[in-house]
């Protein structure tokens, strides 16, 4: 693949995130993965209320204290220590897993690696290191109502990550609702992936360059407003 | 007489752990939620070939130590000891830290069987409940699949996941009751609360015994017949002043970098 685009603007981490936020609707519960999702928690439109899941047990969380502070009792997903906040709710872990899978979070985010045009997702095996960690990736990817895949559009080999057939191993079948990448926001739907917002500086024909499956072109597709 | 389900040293609450036993071990992965004391009696003790079942397989003392942590062993030192033949679990690996585990994966030492985490907590909860397993829909169409039976129920494909079963169950709690009824701590009552009562034995570790009738029942979270063992953690303990290993201080400021494991 091209990798004539090598240096241009990209969308960095933070800014990803701030993307990924704007979807979250007042009400909605949520749950971020590692990485580039849980910054999305700073990131709440005003005037929303969103709840924050955290599969080790928790409903409802406040922010991540500095490091050296909070209580070790109380943790997100990524080991962070986070605040109690009025209507927090703590349950066990087979709990945990039946609010993922019995389908009532509204929305999961989490990284990527590949992302296949009918919305199958690889997410936990990068080839090279032959072993990974499934965690709970496989069952935030089929259980929550709405996925959302934050991550880079290429891999640092300028490989796509926005493929026909994913080639890693998968994480779960047509799951993948939006995919937010440092330079697009494309949704998935039955009828092919639709390019729906692209990065400053950055046109329609470019994205499709470095995405595999043909990319349909939505009517109001726009800019990145950041 | 009265039931009296304190046990008065961790050597005794695991000595007749055998060999080649199936041992869950509770928690997720953060030491907080581990039952530290009872794992490093286990290590004492020196159990080999057993087969573990947990969420992670432990970062070692030394990450928990940087971070302050006094009780800071985790499944690590079953792993560094030798002592796992094979682990049933969740997440083997970290993405910032090669532990123990994942270098003896390498070396081909010891046996993995990834299970995603939400499979993980209905198998063993299917053994607590005494079910002879469950249709979940995690892993249809992935390597999680291969080998077991698909079924399509309402339209949507599942796969039949079997219980867990195992002979020990290791917990870590914060309140228990000489009958063995539990409450937990926040975010460490995890695969704690999950695992208390799917093994045949159910050891509890906990940060303070209570008398009974102290816990009000309408917050009991474990209730006592799930639980064979208690025994309380010392309230202090003292840090050896072995120094802390090079990849320790590296995961660490790996982990300072991104934010989160």
């Amino acid at each position: 693949m091209s990798d004539k685009f090598k240096d241009k603007f990209r969308l960095d981490r933070q800014t990803m995130a701030l993307r990924v936020a704007r979807e979250f609707q007042d009400g909605d519960c949520v749950n971020l993965g590692i990485g580039i999702p849980v910054l999305a928690s700073n990131y709440v439109p005003a005037g929303r209320e969103v709840i924050f899941h955290s599969e080790n047990g928790v409903l409802g969380f406040g922010e991540v204290h500095t490091a050296g502070e909070g209580d070790p009792d109380f943790v997100n997903a990524g080991g962070q220590a986070v605040t109690i906040i009025p209507g927090t709710c703590f349950f066990d872990h087979h709990e945990s897993f039946s609010i993922v899978r019995g389908k009532h979070l509204d929305i999961s985010v989490m990284g990527g690696l590949q992302v296949s045009e009918k919305g199958d997702l690889a997410n936990w095996l990068v080839p090279e290191r032959q072993i990974g960690t499934i965690g709970g990736a496989m069952d935030l990817a089929i259980g929550a109502k709405r996925l959302i895949i934050a991550m880079n559009h290429v891999t640092k080999d300028n490989q796509p990550r926005i493929v026909k057939k994913c080639s890693y191993e998968l994480t779960a079948l047509e799951c993948v609702k939006l995919v937010v990448t440092d330079i697009a926001v494309i949704e998935v739907t039955k009828k092919g992936m639709v390019l729906k917002e692209y990065a400053p500086t950055w046109t329609p024909e470019e994205v499709q360059e470095l995405s595999e499956p043909k990319l349909i072109v939505a009517p109001d597709c726009k800019e990145i407003e950041l | 007489m009265p039931i009296n389900k304190i046990v008065a040293s961790f050597d005794k609450a695991v000595a007749d752990i055998p060999d080649g036993a199936t041992i869950m071990i509770g928690g997720f992965g953060t030491v907080a939620s581990t039952p530290t004391c009872l794992l490093e009696a286990l290590a004492r003790k020196g159990v080999k070939n057993i087969t573990t079942v947990s969420n992670t397989t432990g970062f070692g003392s030394d990450v928990w130590k940087l971070m302050g942590y006094k009780f800071a062993e985790d499944m690590d030192i079953l792993v560094r000891n030798r002592l796992v033949k094979k682990a049933i679990v969740a997440a083997p690996v970290s993405t910032i830290y090669q532990n123990t585990f994942e270098k003896l994966l390498r070396a081909g030492e010891v046996e993995v069987d990834m299970v995603p985490q939400g499979t993980l907590a209905e198998r063993i909860r299917a053994a607590k409940a005494g079910l002879g397993g469950v249709y979940v829909p995690t892993g249809v169409g992935t390597i999680v699949e291969k080998g077991k039976e698909k079924k399509v129920i309402n339209g949507q494909t599942y796969l039949l996941e079997l219980p867990i079963q195992a002979d020990f169950a290791l917990i870590k709690a914060h309140k228990g009751d000489r009958w063995g009824n539990l409450v937990y701590r926040r975010t460490s009552r995890t695969f704690n609360a999950t695992m208390a009562g799917a093994a045949k034995v159910t050891i509890a570790e906990v940060d303070e015994l209570v008398e009974l009738g102290q816990l009000d029942p309408e917050v009991i979270v474990t209730p006592g017949i799930y639980v064979d063992r208690v025994i309380a953690r010392p309230k202090d303990v003292k840090v050896d002043d072995k120094p802390i290993s090079q990849e320790a201080l590296e995961s660490q400021k790996r982990y300072k970098e991104r934010g989160s494991a």
